[in-house]
């Protein structure tokens, strides 16, 4: 299909808190996807970096600073900012320079060194910021926020906490056999039970931690990974950046209301769910295509919404899946199979990133003991603050 | 020093009088859509074809539990506690208001529970106070349970 672009490359610095620069892990990352691209740096003509808050100027400028770090040599250099959508913007963008001619070939690069505990605002007084007003007026935390989607589920649709919990228990089973995983170890349901609430209903273990990680891809036009040598790459069929639709009615970060439905009615699917769904009607698939999924598991509940928006079963029927196996390694259709967030923590703009890496190796076979057998179509679906969707089809 | 009460952000709410305290957003003239926290500047419905005027308006005093939760943990800066203090959890509730057709989220009334707030239950607004520092006394908004003799 034309507008295919293909993955030559993946890298992936380990997750963890290394006490190291974002630089330093976007560099590492950048490195292993060139090398496995089989391409010199110098070899590529643009550089798209997603932007960290985090680091003063270099982070606001990630593709000029990765580029230095790997040693300047000219490319077309773009840097994105979208929260934990910015992996998928770069993408989106990369892409975008890819099928549009500018360019044959592009190195993606995302990576942070996050902050230990809840997320904070940037510094300062700033009434006009609504992050900053969250925090200032409310104490509204992230947890706070899923917690809220937590405790709606269990009103409206039955889920337990012993639901959430069992979301936990498959993806720390996932992340035990990915060596790229912060968190490499079992967990049970009685661990989960146990651990401290953060935000009733979400215990420590039911939300993800802040880590440090980075995460690259390189992308090149079919044409040119043909020229490559590289007949049947991963290829990219689809990137959904979408943003909502107004009204949108379901109180999200970081806001302190919701829109109002008196003027126009709202559509009948949320946010989340048109990410899913922009993705699927691009890449002309559906959800009973799908091999594999990667979601943005920030809470254990919040995966199970997933679910639903992404189509892998009606609305409110996702803990269903959980309990039947369905999205576990070896079920119907695994969800986080790398792990997911509950495994890797949060490297806010090398997430999205990673979660095409992952993507990448299911597809290519090469995911050793978490691989999903015959892999042939993925979906990662994400959400950035402030209103930024994220969504990539991956096809084999 | 005097120390004054001082609403923690100008214009969201009413004063002190806890008989007719509201919140107050505004609505937009030519298709009625309302906001919280205000707008001020413009409208956000895409298909507004007016031009911008945007009334103040109070907002429904009473609503019902869309979700709550609590923060176990302080949370950071610029939310402002004592770090020397032992940590007071708050309560946290998201509330439906039927004529705005929104979500509104405050800080439930001190001694308010999640389990004092079931999801669909009722609830009405009060003033509160979020932090009181040598100069000023931050006041807020709460949320709290409509005693059951009141919605009878």
């Amino acid at each position: 299909m034309s507008a295919d672009v293909a993955v030559l490359g993946a890298g992936m610095h380990p997750w963890g808190k290394w006490g190291r620069s974002f630089v330093s892990y976007g560099r590492a990352a950048a490195r292993e996807a060139l090398a496995d691209a089989g391409l010199d740096w110098r070899d590529v003509d643009a550089i798209v970096g997603a932007d960290t808050v985090r680091g003063g100027y270099p982070g606001y400028v990630a593709g000029a600073t990765f580029a230095q770090a790997l040693g300047w040599q000219g490319a077309r250099v773009t840097s994105v900012y979208a929260a934990c959508a910015s992996g998928a913007q770069a993408i989106g963008a990369a892409r975008a320079q890819i099928l549009a001619g500018l360019a044959d070939v592009v190195l993606v690069v995302g990576a942070d060194a996050a902050p230990k505990g809840f997320f904070a605002p940037a510094g300062g007084n700033r009434p006009d910021d609504p992050d900053w007003l969250r925090f200032r007026v409310l104490g509204a935390t992230n947890p706070a926020y899923f917690a809220l989607y937590a405790r709606r589920r269990m009103a409206l649709h039955g889920d337990t906490v012993e639901d959430f919990a069992q979301v936990k228990v498959k993806n720390a089973a996932a992340g035990a056999l990915n060596p790229r995983a912060r968190y490499r170890k079992r967990v049970s349901a009685e661990e989960v039970a146990a651990s401290a609430v953060v935000a009733d209903p979400l215990r420590l273990l039911d939300i993800c931690a802040t880590s440090d990680g980075g995460a690259a891809l390189v992308l090149s036009s079919v044409e040119f990974a043909r020229r490559h040598g590289r007949s049947d790459p991963v290829r990219i069929r689809a990137v959904s950046t979408v943003t909502p639709v107004y009204p949108k009615t379901v109180l999200d970060l970081p806001d302190i209301a919701t829109d109002s439905a008196v003027a126009v009615s709202p559509v009948a699917h949320s946010f989340r769910a048109s990410i899913a769904r922009a993705a699927y009607e691009e890449a002309g698939i559906g959800p009973e295509d799908l091999s594999l999924a990667e979601v943005y598991d920030l809470s254990t509940a919040l995966e199970l919404e997933w679910y639903e928006d992404i189509g892998l079963c009606p609305m409110g029927e996702g803990a269903k899946l959980v309990r039947e196996g369905a999205t576990a390694l070896g079920g119907r259709t695994p969800v986080n199979a790398s792990g997911g967030l509950a495994s890797f923590g949060e490297a806010v703009p090398a997430q999205a990133i990673a979660q095409v890496c992952e993507l990448t190796w299911q597809l290519r076979g090469t995911a050793g003991d978490r691989q999903v057998a015959g892999a042939r179509v993925g979906i990662t679906a994400n959400q950035g603050l402030f209103g930024h969707g994220s969504a990539v089809v991956a096809v084999r | 020093m005097t120390v004054t009460r001082r609403p923690v952000v100008a214009g969201w709410f009413t004063g002190d009088d806890e008989a007719d305290f509201r919140l107050l957003g505004t609505r937009c003239t030519a298709c009625s859509s309302v906001f919280f926290p205000r707008a001020d500047d413009f409208c956000r419905n895409p298909g507004c074809q007016g031009d911008g005027e945007l009334a103040e308006v109070p907002l429904s005093p009473r609503g019902r539990v869309w979700s709550c939760t609590d923060g176990r943990y302080r949370p950071p800066a610029p939310y402002v506690s004592d770090p020397d203090t032992p940590w007071e959890p708050y309560t946290l509730v998201a509330v439906e208001l039927d004529a705005e057709a929104m979500v509104v989220l405050g800080q439930a009334a001190p001694g308010v529970t999640v389990a004092d707030l079931p999801v669909g239950s009722e609830v009405e607004v009060v003033p509160g106070i979020l932090n009181e520092d040598d100069e000023h006394v931050w006041t807020t908004w709460h949320w709290r349970p409509v005693p059951a003799e009141v919605t009878r």
